[in-house]
Protein backbone atom coordinates (compact mmCIF):
# COMPACT_ATOMS: atom_id res chain seq x y z
CA UNK A 1 0.00 0.00 0.00
CA UNK A 2 1.19 3.53 -0.69
CA UNK A 3 2.30 5.45 2.16
CA UNK A 4 0.01 8.94 2.58
CA UNK A 5 2.02 10.19 5.28
CA UNK A 6 5.19 11.12 2.96
CA UNK A 7 6.45 13.77 2.31
CA UNK A 8 7.33 13.82 -1.59
CA UNK A 9 9.16 17.42 -3.49
CA UNK A 10 7.20 20.06 -2.30
CA UNK A 11 3.92 18.58 -2.31
CA UNK A 12 3.45 20.11 1.06
CA UNK A 13 0.37 21.98 2.46
CA UNK A 14 2.25 24.98 4.18
CA UNK A 15 4.35 25.01 0.54
CA UNK A 16 1.13 25.64 -1.13
CA UNK A 17 2.19 28.51 -3.30
CA UNK A 18 1.10 29.45 -6.97
CA UNK A 19 1.89 31.90 -9.50
CA UNK A 20 0.30 35.12 -10.56
CA UNK A 21 -1.51 33.05 -14.24
CA UNK A 22 -2.56 30.15 -11.99
CA UNK A 23 -4.07 32.33 -9.03
CA UNK A 24 -5.48 33.89 -12.53
CA UNK A 25 -7.09 30.77 -13.60
CA UNK A 26 -7.92 29.79 -9.53
CA UNK A 27 -10.16 33.36 -9.27
CA UNK A 28 -11.99 32.82 -12.77
CA UNK A 29 -12.88 29.64 -11.21
CA UNK A 30 -13.74 30.75 -7.55
CA UNK A 31 -16.40 33.74 -9.49
CA UNK A 32 -17.76 31.25 -11.60
CA UNK A 33 -18.63 29.15 -7.94
CA UNK A 34 -19.80 32.57 -6.62
CA UNK A 35 -22.42 32.60 -9.96
CA UNK A 36 -23.50 29.33 -9.32
CA UNK A 37 -24.63 29.14 -5.85
CA UNK A 38 -26.19 32.78 -5.60
CA UNK A 39 -27.84 31.35 -8.77
CA UNK A 40 -29.21 28.67 -6.82
CA UNK A 41 -29.92 30.40 -3.91
CA UNK A 42 -32.05 32.61 -6.00
CA UNK A 43 -34.07 29.69 -7.91
CA UNK A 44 -34.83 28.25 -4.23
CA UNK A 45 -36.13 31.87 -2.92
CA UNK A 46 -38.42 32.40 -5.77
CA UNK A 47 -39.80 28.41 -5.35
CA UNK A 48 -40.36 29.19 -1.98
CA UNK A 49 -42.18 32.09 -2.49
CA UNK A 50 -43.78 30.98 -5.70
CA UNK A 51 -45.33 27.79 -4.70
CA UNK A 52 -47.92 27.12 -1.79
CA UNK A 53 -47.15 24.45 0.65
CA UNK A 54 -49.70 21.38 1.10
CA UNK A 55 -50.39 17.91 0.01
CA UNK A 56 -49.72 19.09 -3.48
CA UNK A 57 -47.50 16.83 -5.37
CA UNK A 58 -45.63 20.29 -6.35
CA UNK A 59 -44.93 21.02 -3.17
CA UNK A 60 -43.43 17.27 -2.36
CA UNK A 61 -41.28 17.77 -5.39
CA UNK A 62 -39.96 21.67 -4.51
CA UNK A 63 -39.27 20.20 -1.46
CA UNK A 64 -36.98 17.32 -2.65
CA UNK A 65 -35.66 19.51 -4.86
CA UNK A 66 -34.53 22.10 -1.79
CA UNK A 67 -32.67 19.58 -0.11
CA UNK A 68 -30.66 18.23 -3.68
CA UNK A 69 -29.81 21.90 -4.54
CA UNK A 70 -28.88 22.72 -0.48
CA UNK A 71 -26.68 19.37 -1.20
CA UNK A 72 -25.52 20.82 -4.25
CA UNK A 73 -24.46 24.43 -2.85
CA UNK A 74 -23.10 22.27 0.18
CA UNK A 75 -20.47 19.88 -1.89
CA UNK A 76 -19.28 23.48 -3.97
CA UNK A 77 -18.44 24.88 -0.80
CA UNK A 78 -16.49 22.12 0.79
CA UNK A 79 -14.64 20.76 -2.54
CA UNK A 80 -14.25 24.24 -3.67
CA UNK A 81 -13.93 27.06 -1.48
CA UNK A 82 -12.56 24.67 1.52
CA UNK A 83 -10.34 22.74 -1.17
CA UNK A 84 -10.94 19.67 0.25
CA UNK A 85 -11.06 18.67 -3.46
CA UNK A 86 -7.20 19.19 -3.91
CA UNK A 87 -5.84 17.55 -0.89
CA UNK A 88 -5.26 13.88 -0.44
CA UNK A 89 -7.68 11.80 -1.16
CA UNK A 90 -7.47 10.35 2.26
CA UNK A 91 -7.55 13.22 4.19
CA UNK A 92 -10.91 13.71 2.30
CA UNK A 93 -12.05 10.50 3.40
CA UNK A 94 -11.47 11.01 6.67
CA UNK A 95 -13.39 13.91 6.75
CA UNK A 96 -16.42 12.88 4.73
CA UNK A 97 -16.67 9.00 5.51
CA UNK A 98 -17.34 9.39 8.98
CA UNK A 99 -19.52 12.25 8.72
CA UNK A 100 -21.56 10.96 5.92
CA UNK A 101 -22.14 7.76 8.01
CA UNK A 102 -23.31 8.77 11.25
CA UNK A 103 -25.28 11.73 10.10
CA UNK A 104 -26.97 9.08 7.74
CA UNK A 105 -27.79 6.93 10.39
CA UNK A 106 -28.64 9.76 12.89
CA UNK A 107 -31.13 10.76 10.17
CA UNK A 108 -32.44 7.45 9.03
CA UNK A 109 -33.59 6.84 13.11
CA UNK A 110 -34.52 9.93 13.48
CA UNK A 111 -37.43 9.66 10.78
CA UNK A 112 -37.87 5.80 11.27
CA UNK A 113 -38.46 6.23 15.02
CA UNK A 114 -40.23 9.59 14.73
CA UNK A 115 -42.78 8.22 12.87
CA UNK A 116 -43.65 5.05 14.44
CA UNK A 117 -45.36 6.65 17.27
CA UNK B 1 6.91 28.63 -6.06
CA UNK B 2 5.13 25.27 -6.87
CA UNK B 3 6.87 22.15 -8.03
CA UNK B 4 10.37 23.55 -6.13
CA UNK B 5 12.15 20.71 -5.24
CA UNK B 6 14.98 22.31 -3.45
CA UNK B 7 12.60 24.02 -0.85
CA UNK B 8 13.47 21.87 2.53
CA UNK B 9 10.30 21.22 5.05
CA UNK B 10 11.48 22.54 8.42
CA UNK B 11 11.77 20.21 10.90
CA UNK B 12 9.88 22.90 13.36
CA UNK B 13 6.49 22.33 11.60
CA UNK B 14 6.42 18.50 10.78
CA UNK B 15 4.25 16.62 13.48
CA UNK B 16 6.07 14.63 16.80
CA UNK B 17 6.31 11.76 14.88
CA UNK B 18 8.59 13.53 12.04
CA UNK B 19 6.27 13.15 9.21
CA UNK B 20 2.94 15.23 8.08
CA UNK B 21 0.16 13.02 7.70
CA UNK B 22 -1.97 13.85 4.68
CA UNK B 23 0.86 15.86 3.67
CA UNK B 24 -0.97 18.48 5.88
CA UNK B 25 0.39 20.68 8.83
CA UNK B 26 -0.65 19.97 12.03
CA UNK B 27 -2.87 23.30 12.52
CA UNK B 28 -4.95 22.67 9.46
CA UNK B 29 -5.50 18.79 10.63
CA UNK B 30 -6.75 19.38 13.61
CA UNK B 31 -9.09 22.70 11.92
CA UNK B 32 -10.08 19.91 10.32
CA UNK B 33 -11.12 17.49 12.98
CA UNK B 34 -13.01 20.76 14.61
CA UNK B 35 -14.72 21.54 11.62
CA UNK B 36 -16.21 17.56 11.89
CA UNK B 37 -17.05 17.29 15.36
CA UNK B 38 -18.78 20.87 15.09
CA UNK B 39 -20.86 19.65 11.59
CA UNK B 40 -21.92 16.59 13.71
CA UNK B 41 -23.55 18.73 16.33
CA UNK B 42 -25.44 21.34 14.27
CA UNK B 43 -26.13 18.31 12.55
CA UNK B 44 -27.73 16.24 15.56
CA UNK B 45 -29.49 20.42 16.30
CA UNK B 46 -31.58 20.22 13.01
CA UNK B 47 -32.06 16.44 12.76
CA UNK B 48 -33.78 17.15 16.46
CA UNK B 49 -35.46 20.15 14.60
CA UNK B 50 -36.65 17.48 11.75
CA UNK B 51 -37.75 14.90 14.30
CA UNK B 52 -39.74 17.19 16.84
CA UNK B 53 -41.56 19.03 13.84
CA UNK B 54 -42.17 15.53 11.96
CA UNK B 55 -44.07 14.36 14.89
CA UNK B 56 -45.85 17.87 15.34
CA UNK B 57 -49.49 17.23 15.42
CA UNK B 58 -50.54 21.40 14.66
CA UNK B 59 -49.91 22.69 12.05
CA UNK B 60 -46.24 24.07 11.68
CA UNK B 61 -45.84 28.08 10.78
CA UNK B 62 -44.32 28.75 7.68
CA UNK B 63 -41.13 30.29 6.75
CA UNK B 64 -42.55 33.22 4.19
CA UNK B 65 -45.32 33.84 6.15
CA UNK B 66 -43.25 34.90 9.53
CA UNK B 67 -40.49 36.36 8.02
CA UNK B 68 -41.66 38.63 5.48
CA UNK B 69 -40.54 41.91 6.48
CA UNK B 70 -37.72 44.33 5.84
CA UNK B 71 -35.82 47.19 8.10
CA UNK B 72 -37.30 50.32 7.60
CA UNK B 73 -40.10 49.31 5.18
CA UNK B 74 -43.75 48.26 5.05
CA UNK B 75 -45.38 45.61 3.36
CA UNK B 76 -44.32 41.92 2.66
CA UNK B 77 -41.22 40.78 1.34
CA UNK B 78 -41.11 37.22 2.20
CA UNK B 79 -37.95 35.74 2.72
CA UNK B 80 -36.31 38.43 0.83
CA UNK B 81 -34.14 39.93 3.92
CA UNK B 82 -32.93 36.57 4.86
CA UNK B 83 -31.91 35.50 1.15
CA UNK B 84 -29.92 38.70 1.15
CA UNK B 85 -28.28 37.62 4.26
CA UNK B 86 -27.71 34.43 2.58
CA UNK B 87 -26.32 36.53 -0.31
CA UNK B 88 -24.10 38.29 1.93
CA UNK B 89 -22.55 35.36 3.81
CA UNK B 90 -22.07 33.97 0.60
CA UNK B 91 -19.93 36.48 -0.60
CA UNK B 92 -17.93 37.12 2.62
CA UNK B 93 -16.88 33.50 1.71
CA UNK B 94 -15.98 34.45 -1.49
CA UNK B 95 -13.53 37.13 -0.04
CA UNK B 96 -12.31 34.45 2.01
CA UNK B 97 -11.06 32.21 -0.47
CA UNK B 98 -9.61 35.57 -2.60
CA UNK B 99 -7.76 36.23 0.23
CA UNK B 100 -6.55 32.69 0.32
CA UNK B 101 -5.49 32.74 -2.97
CA UNK B 102 -3.73 35.83 -2.18
CA UNK B 103 -1.65 34.44 0.30
CA UNK B 104 -0.63 31.45 -1.78
CA UNK B 105 0.91 34.09 -3.88
CA UNK B 106 2.25 36.00 -0.96
CA UNK B 107 0.26 38.81 -1.78
CA UNK B 108 -0.13 40.36 1.56
CA UNK B 109 -2.01 43.48 0.02
CA UNK B 110 -4.47 41.15 -1.34
CA UNK B 111 -4.65 39.37 1.58
CA UNK B 112 -5.37 42.78 3.66
CA UNK B 113 -7.65 43.75 1.29
CA UNK B 114 -9.82 40.41 1.06
CA UNK B 115 -9.80 39.38 4.51
CA UNK B 116 -11.00 42.80 5.23
CA UNK B 117 -13.89 42.53 3.05
CA UNK B 118 -14.49 39.44 4.75
CA UNK B 119 -14.40 40.87 8.45
CA UNK B 120 -17.07 43.46 6.90
CA UNK B 121 -19.39 40.83 5.74
CA UNK B 122 -19.67 38.87 8.46
CA UNK B 123 -20.66 42.15 10.96
CA UNK B 124 -23.43 43.12 8.29
CA UNK B 125 -24.51 39.10 8.76
CA UNK B 126 -24.23 39.45 12.31
CA UNK B 127 -25.89 43.03 12.20
CA UNK B 128 -28.66 41.88 10.46
CA UNK B 129 -29.29 38.57 12.38
CA UNK B 130 -29.80 40.84 15.51
CA UNK B 131 -32.16 42.86 14.24
CA UNK B 132 -33.93 39.84 12.49
CA UNK B 133 -34.12 38.13 16.11
CA UNK B 134 -35.51 41.72 17.56
CA UNK B 135 -38.21 41.45 15.20
CA UNK B 136 -39.10 38.33 15.77
CA UNK B 137 -38.85 38.42 19.60
CA UNK B 138 -41.21 41.91 19.09
CA UNK B 139 -43.69 39.78 17.06
CA UNK B 140 -45.91 40.58 14.02
CA UNK B 141 -48.95 42.33 16.12
CA UNK B 142 -49.80 39.68 18.72
CA UNK B 143 -52.63 37.25 19.34
CA UNK B 144 -55.70 36.06 21.39
CA UNK B 145 -57.63 33.54 22.52
CA UNK B 146 -61.36 33.45 21.75
CA UNK B 147 -63.23 31.68 24.72
CA UNK B 148 -66.34 30.45 22.48
CA UNK B 149 -66.86 28.52 19.26
CA UNK B 150 -67.87 30.17 16.30
CA UNK B 151 -67.91 30.12 12.41
CA UNK B 152 -67.24 33.31 10.63
CA UNK B 153 -66.51 34.60 6.64
CA UNK B 154 -63.14 35.12 6.13
CA UNK B 155 -61.06 36.31 2.68
CA UNK B 156 -58.19 33.92 1.87
CA UNK B 157 -55.38 36.04 -0.29
CA UNK B 158 -56.03 34.05 -3.85
CA UNK B 159 -59.95 33.82 -3.87
CA UNK B 160 -62.36 36.70 -4.33
CA UNK B 161 -65.22 34.66 -2.19
CA UNK B 162 -65.23 34.63 1.54
CA UNK B 163 -65.00 31.17 2.87
CA UNK B 164 -66.50 30.36 6.17
CA UNK B 165 -63.99 29.37 9.07
CA UNK B 166 -65.18 27.44 12.14
CA UNK B 167 -63.41 28.19 15.26
CA UNK B 168 -63.12 26.43 18.72
CA UNK B 169 -62.64 27.77 22.04
CA UNK B 170 -59.18 28.68 22.39
CA UNK B 171 -58.31 29.72 18.66
CA UNK B 172 -55.72 32.50 18.46
CA UNK B 173 -57.11 35.22 16.82
CA UNK B 174 -53.99 37.58 15.13
CA UNK B 175 -54.04 41.29 15.51
CA UNK B 176 -51.78 43.53 12.34
CA UNK B 177 -49.07 45.17 14.45
CA UNK B 178 -49.94 48.90 14.17
CA UNK B 179 -52.90 48.23 16.33
CA UNK B 180 -51.11 45.21 18.06
CA UNK B 181 -48.13 47.52 19.11
CA UNK B 182 -50.57 49.68 20.94
CA UNK B 183 -52.62 46.78 22.30
CA UNK B 184 -49.40 45.34 23.80
CA UNK B 185 -48.93 48.46 25.76
CA UNK B 186 -52.59 48.63 27.26
CA UNK B 187 -52.76 45.07 27.94
CA UNK B 188 -49.57 45.47 30.08
CA UNK B 189 -51.47 48.44 31.84
CA UNK B 190 -49.65 51.19 30.41
CA UNK B 191 -52.06 54.32 31.42
CA UNK B 192 -51.30 56.26 28.30
CA UNK B 193 -53.11 54.15 26.33
CA UNK B 194 -56.93 54.36 25.64
CA UNK B 195 -58.90 52.15 24.91
CA UNK B 196 -62.75 52.74 23.14
CA UNK B 197 -64.94 50.09 21.97
CA UNK B 198 -68.32 51.23 20.27
CA UNK B 199 -70.79 48.59 18.38
CA UNK B 200 -68.59 48.94 15.10
CA UNK B 201 -65.24 49.85 16.23
CA UNK B 202 -62.61 49.24 18.48
CA UNK B 203 -60.26 52.21 18.70
CA UNK B 204 -56.72 52.96 20.70
CA UNK B 205 -55.15 56.05 21.16
CA UNK B 206 -51.61 56.75 22.70
CA UNK B 207 -52.79 60.07 25.07
CA UNK B 208 -49.36 61.33 24.25
CA UNK B 209 -49.81 60.82 20.62
CA UNK B 210 -53.99 61.74 20.17
CA UNK B 211 -53.46 62.64 16.29
CA UNK B 212 -52.65 59.52 15.60
CA UNK B 213 -55.59 57.30 16.75
CA UNK B 214 -55.21 53.34 15.59
CA UNK B 215 -58.80 51.70 14.52
CA UNK B 216 -58.85 47.64 14.21
CA UNK B 217 -59.52 47.60 10.49
CA UNK B 218 -59.29 43.73 10.18
CA UNK B 219 -58.60 40.54 12.46
CA UNK B 220 -55.91 37.55 11.15
CA UNK B 221 -57.02 33.73 10.97
CA UNK B 222 -54.28 31.23 10.56
CA UNK B 223 -51.69 33.96 10.30
CA UNK B 224 -48.65 31.90 9.83
CA UNK B 225 -49.70 28.84 9.10
CA UNK B 226 -51.64 27.45 5.80
CA UNK B 227 -55.44 28.72 4.86
CA UNK B 228 -54.13 32.04 6.12
CA UNK B 229 -57.91 34.59 5.82
CA UNK B 230 -58.54 38.00 7.27
CA UNK B 231 -62.09 38.96 9.01
CA UNK B 232 -63.77 42.32 8.88
CA UNK B 233 -66.88 44.03 9.87
CA UNK B 234 -69.49 42.76 12.15
CA UNK B 235 -67.96 39.49 12.53
CA UNK B 236 -64.34 41.23 13.37
CA UNK B 237 -66.16 42.41 16.21
CA UNK B 238 -67.75 39.43 17.17
CA UNK B 239 -64.20 37.42 17.52
CA UNK B 240 -63.16 40.83 19.35
CA UNK B 241 -66.10 40.41 21.69
CA UNK B 242 -65.28 36.67 21.91
CA UNK B 243 -61.65 37.40 23.39
CA UNK B 244 -59.61 36.21 26.44
CA UNK B 245 -57.04 37.86 28.77
CA UNK B 246 -54.88 35.45 26.63
CA UNK B 247 -52.69 37.95 24.66
CA UNK B 248 -49.36 36.85 23.10
CA UNK B 249 -47.18 39.30 21.11
CA UNK B 250 -43.73 37.77 19.47
CA UNK B 251 -41.89 35.29 21.16
CA UNK B 252 -39.97 34.36 23.92
CA UNK B 253 -38.38 31.57 25.73
CA UNK B 254 -42.10 30.47 26.88
CA UNK B 255 -44.49 31.30 24.88
CA UNK B 256 -44.44 32.61 20.57
CA UNK B 257 -47.26 34.19 18.58
CA UNK B 258 -45.77 31.80 15.73
CA UNK B 259 -47.02 28.47 16.49
CA UNK B 260 -48.98 27.16 19.63
CA UNK B 261 -45.56 24.49 19.39
CA UNK B 262 -43.01 26.04 21.76
CA UNK B 263 -40.41 24.03 19.99
CA UNK B 264 -40.30 26.34 16.95
CA UNK B 265 -39.45 29.42 18.85
CA UNK B 266 -37.02 27.03 21.34
CA UNK B 267 -35.41 25.90 18.27
CA UNK B 268 -35.21 29.10 16.07
CA UNK B 269 -33.31 30.45 19.16
CA UNK B 270 -31.14 27.95 19.50
CA UNK B 271 -30.26 27.14 15.92
CA UNK B 272 -30.27 30.27 14.72
CA UNK B 273 -28.14 31.56 17.90
CA UNK B 274 -25.81 29.06 18.27
CA UNK B 275 -24.97 29.63 14.59
CA UNK B 276 -24.87 33.66 14.84
CA UNK B 277 -22.12 32.62 17.52
CA UNK B 278 -20.11 30.99 15.37
CA UNK B 279 -20.39 34.27 13.00
CA UNK B 280 -19.85 36.47 15.54
CA UNK B 281 -16.51 34.50 17.20
CA UNK B 282 -15.46 33.97 13.47
CA UNK B 283 -15.59 37.95 13.01
CA UNK B 284 -13.41 38.18 16.24
CA UNK B 285 -10.79 35.39 14.72
CA UNK B 286 -10.73 37.24 11.45
CA UNK B 287 -10.20 40.65 12.96
CA UNK B 288 -7.09 39.30 14.73
CA UNK B 289 -5.53 37.42 11.97
CA UNK B 290 -6.24 40.55 10.13
CA UNK B 291 -3.90 42.62 12.31
CA UNK B 292 -1.23 40.11 12.49
CA UNK B 293 -1.23 39.79 8.56
CA UNK B 294 -1.04 43.60 8.49
CA UNK B 295 1.80 43.44 10.81
CA UNK B 296 3.83 41.23 8.32
CA UNK B 297 3.53 38.27 11.09
CA UNK B 298 2.54 35.86 8.51
CA UNK B 299 4.98 37.61 5.79
CA UNK B 300 8.33 37.04 8.06
CA UNK B 301 6.66 33.28 8.12
CA UNK B 302 6.95 32.91 4.23
CA UNK B 303 3.53 31.75 4.32
CA UNK B 304 -0.26 32.52 5.09
CA UNK B 305 -1.37 29.15 6.18
CA UNK B 306 -2.83 30.58 9.43
CA UNK B 307 -5.23 32.21 6.70
CA UNK B 308 -6.37 29.41 5.38
CA UNK B 309 -7.31 27.46 8.45
CA UNK B 310 -9.07 30.82 9.67
CA UNK B 311 -10.85 30.71 5.95
CA UNK B 312 -11.48 26.94 6.49
CA UNK B 313 -14.01 27.76 9.60
CA UNK B 314 -15.21 30.67 7.92
CA UNK B 315 -16.62 28.17 4.80
CA UNK B 316 -17.98 26.02 7.48
CA UNK B 317 -20.00 29.06 9.19
CA UNK B 318 -21.72 29.52 5.33
CA UNK B 319 -22.35 26.18 5.08
CA UNK B 320 -24.22 25.41 8.18
CA UNK B 321 -26.12 28.47 7.31
CA UNK B 322 -27.01 27.05 3.75
CA UNK B 323 -28.53 24.09 5.93
CA UNK B 324 -30.55 26.86 8.49
CA UNK B 325 -31.95 27.95 5.52
CA UNK B 326 -33.15 25.49 4.09
CA UNK B 327 -34.87 23.57 6.54
CA UNK B 328 -35.94 26.65 9.19
CA UNK B 329 -36.90 29.34 6.11
CA UNK B 330 -37.54 27.18 3.11
CA UNK B 331 -38.87 23.87 3.73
Amino acid sequence: MERDDLIANDNYSLNATHSDEAGAKIRKKIWKVTGLLTLITAVEVFCGVMIKRGDTWQWSTIKVMFIVLTLVKAGYIIMSFMHLGEERKNLRNVVLVPYVLFIGYLIFIALYEGSSH
Amino acid sequence: MAGDATKVIPKEVLWGGGRSPFSVSYGKMMMWYFLVSDALTFSGLLTAYGFVRHGSEDAWPIGEQVFQALPGLEGHYPLIYVALMTFILIVSSVTMVLAVESGHRNHKKGVVKWLGWTIIGGMIFVGSQAWEWSHYIHGGGGAFQISQAMTVNATTDHKSEPISIALTDGDRVFMDHHFGDLMERYVEGDIAIQLTTTAESVTLVDVYHPEHPVVLEELTLNKYVENKSVVKGAEMMQLWNARTDNFVFGANLETSEYGTQQAYGGFFFFITGFHGFHVFSGVVFNIIIWFLVIRGVYEKRGHYEMVEKIGLYWHFVDLVWVFVFTFFYLV
